[in-house]
């Protein structure tokens, strides 16, 4: 059956127009009705049924399951706000919860530094070789975190650590880039950073290169110099980019898991232990669900007020991303 | 002039410089994949291999299941993706081209699941999954991800630009809805469909926290939970792990080079994960 090869040809500009209010009025060629009505529904069946049983049931479980006690094999008990007031005074807790936000901090900082940095230096398509620099820059943001992870432990170990390897044939002592408390909280986060600034080089060349180039030619006429120009219009215009690679950053950061299970597993002690590993931890190696459960909402809390502060900053624009 | 020729040599030896130090350590595992043991910690260090081996690969390959992982790897990624590609895709056609009761209810809150990482569910996820019955399963791995937020919303903005007097059209000739999705939405979305699946097969590729939650069973492995374990251990068989993980980067490495212009214009069309 060749439907539509007599019209694809020369799509009829006014159809944009009709596209805008979305969608197709169902009413007017209408035999199969019942069938233009069901349609969308069950083209949308799969999707609806694995958000609601993988996403959305479990959300409000994990919501009901932070007020109980509760492990794998026994039933849970409900125990109103026990586990939160607990986790108030759980040491570790806040230790990791500190970590979290140190780690999130320097991370996010730097990340969008450094990929402003790479963007600038590349989005002007001018240079040979300028697409060629871009892709070498994304290589790592294309490896499992596990990847990386290895990578790293491969040159920044203690013992077998290619780095220190180096050292002690000279006759010097090993620096334990992942033993040492402060330097393996350093280490994990210039990893992170190699690891996903070329993601965030992409998204910014992509915001660099919205801006029209006639603003830039305008302040070239009126002998604005580079710096000027570059905090008159390069960042006003590029806010709303900025703003997306924050709050992606800061999710991605809140959420790491994979690179410190490699590099560290959490330690010294506790001193590279975030949130997520301890909810690990206490959920499926302590079989304490309910506890952990109310370790999740509290991470939840802290994510959904980064994302609503960004909605806010951004004055409510809708970036979907 | 001069000066303009200057910035340009400044420019390239500050990219040549970052982009050495990116490189550095990804070249440095995967050359040292083809050393033999002896020569991994050889003093002085070689960052070329002196004598190029496929030994460290020979025995990851014929030692333990390592196959076994890899091919679970390929079967999980190269079926997700046709699942999250055709689901999504056809959500997005739902939300693009029918008008009907609570569509921006459902497209909102489709979105809206983007803010609940799994990080954050994995508990009451585990405890849904032991009672479907699907842990130690590899079609646990596959179905509860399988529709993304990100998938939705691109093939969505992607389909509400084609024309609709093309579906009109096929209404009039007599063509059933399901077939006006197969036969023309379906060929006409290559674009999205390839942005769609590759970002798909990369994140299931190297995703390793579903695994976690789903597999306990050894022989149910996929690669990255193999190399977590590996590097895991006690005492490690770099040799062998190097090797490992290079054959881990090189599809994604392969698709990249593949796809490239499909990675960056799906990157700025909207931050994708899946």
């Amino acid at each position: 059956m060749e439907i539509g090869s007599s019209t694809q040809g020369e799509p009829d500009p006014s159809d944009r127009q009709g596209c805008l209010p979305l969608g197709i009025p169902m009413k007017r060629h209408t035999k199969g009705n019942f069938h233009q009505t069901a349609a969308p529904l069950l083209f949308l069946l799969p999707n609806i049924l694995i958000f609601g049983t993988f996403i959305i049931i479990p959300a409000i479980q994990g919501l009901r399951m932070s007020f109980t006690e509760w492990g794998v094999f026994t039933t849970p008990k409900f125990i109103g706000f026990d586990n939160f007031i607990e986790l108030a005074g759980d040491e570790v807790f806040w230790k990791t919860f500190n970590n979290t936000i140190v780690y999130s901090f320097f991370t996010v900082a730097l990340i969008m530094v450094y990929a402003l940095a790479l963007a600038l230096l590349l989005y002007k398509n001018v240079l040979k070789g300028e697409k060629i620099f871009r892709s070498l820059f994304y290589i790592p943001s294309l490896l499992s975190m596990i990847t990386v992870g290895i990578a790293w432990r491969f040159i920044l170990g203690d013992e077998m650590g290619i780095i220190n390897y180096l050292l002690r044939s000279m006759g010097g002592d090993g620096i334990r880039w992942l033993t040492d408390g402060k330097l393996a909280m350093v280490s994990i986060i210039a990893v992170s950073i190699w690891a996903q600034a070329g993601y965030y080089m992409v998204v910014l060349i992509a915001g660099l290169q919205a801006i029209p180039i006639e603003l830039y030619e305008a302040a070239k006429i009126d002998g604005a110099s580079a710096p000027k120009t570059f905090t008159s219009i390069t960042l006003p215009l590029l806010r709303s980019t900025l703003l997306v690679v924050l709050v992606l950053a800061t999710i991605a950061s809140f959420k790491a898991y994979e690179l410190i299970s490699v590099m560290t597993k959490g330690g010294p002690g506790y001193a590279t232990k975030f949130i997520v590993q301890q909810v690990y931890q206490v959920a499926f190696l302590e079989d304490r669900m309910g506890y952990a459960s109310a370790m999740s909402i509290v991470l939840m809390l802290i994510i959904s007020l980064f994302t609503v502060l960004q909605f806010k900053l951004s004055g409510g624009e809708a970036d979907h991303e | 002039m001069n000066k303009q020729r200057m910035y340009r040599i400044v420019h390239y030896a500050v990219l040549i410089l970052l982009s050495l130090a990116t490189l550095l350590p990804v070249l440095w595992v995967v050359l040292s994949s083809f050393k033999p043991q002896s020569e991994l910690f050889r003093v002085p260090l070689t960052f070329i291999p002196q004598d190029w081996t496929l030994e460290n690969y020979v025995s990851s390959l014929a030692a333990g299941n390592f196959p076994v992982y890899f091919s679970n790897t390929v079967f999980v990624a190269v079926v997700s993706t046709a699942i999250t590609v055709l689901i999504n895709l056809m959500a997005g056609y739902a939300l693009a081209k029918y008008i009907f009761k609570g569509r921006d209810i459902i497209f909102t809150v489709m979105i809206a699941t983007l803010m609940i990482p799994l990080q954050v569910i994995m508990i009451p996820i585990f405890l849904q999954l032991k009672s479907l019955g699907m842990l130690n399963s590899l079609w646990g791995i596959i179905i509860p991800p399988a529709a993304t937020p990100t998938g939705v919303f691109l093939a969505r903005q992607y389909l509400v630009t084609l024309p609709n007097s093309l579906i009109e059209a096929a209404r009039i000739d007599g063509a059933r809805e399901h077939t006006i999705f197969f036969r023309l939405i379906l060929p006409m979305s290559k674009p999205i469909v390839a942005t769609i699946a590759i970002f798909s097969f990369m994140w299931r590729w190297n995703d390793y926290l579903w695994p976690l939650i789903v597999i306990t069973d050894n022989r149910k492995q996929t690669i990255q939970q193999a190399l977590a374990n590996f590097v895991g251990q006690l005492q490690i068989n770099w040799s062998d792990l190097l090797a490992m993980t290079t054959i881990a980067i090189i599809p994604v490495i392969i698709v990249f080079l593949a796809f490239q212009r499909f990675f960056f214009s799906g990157i700025a069309a909207g931050s994708v994960k899946g």
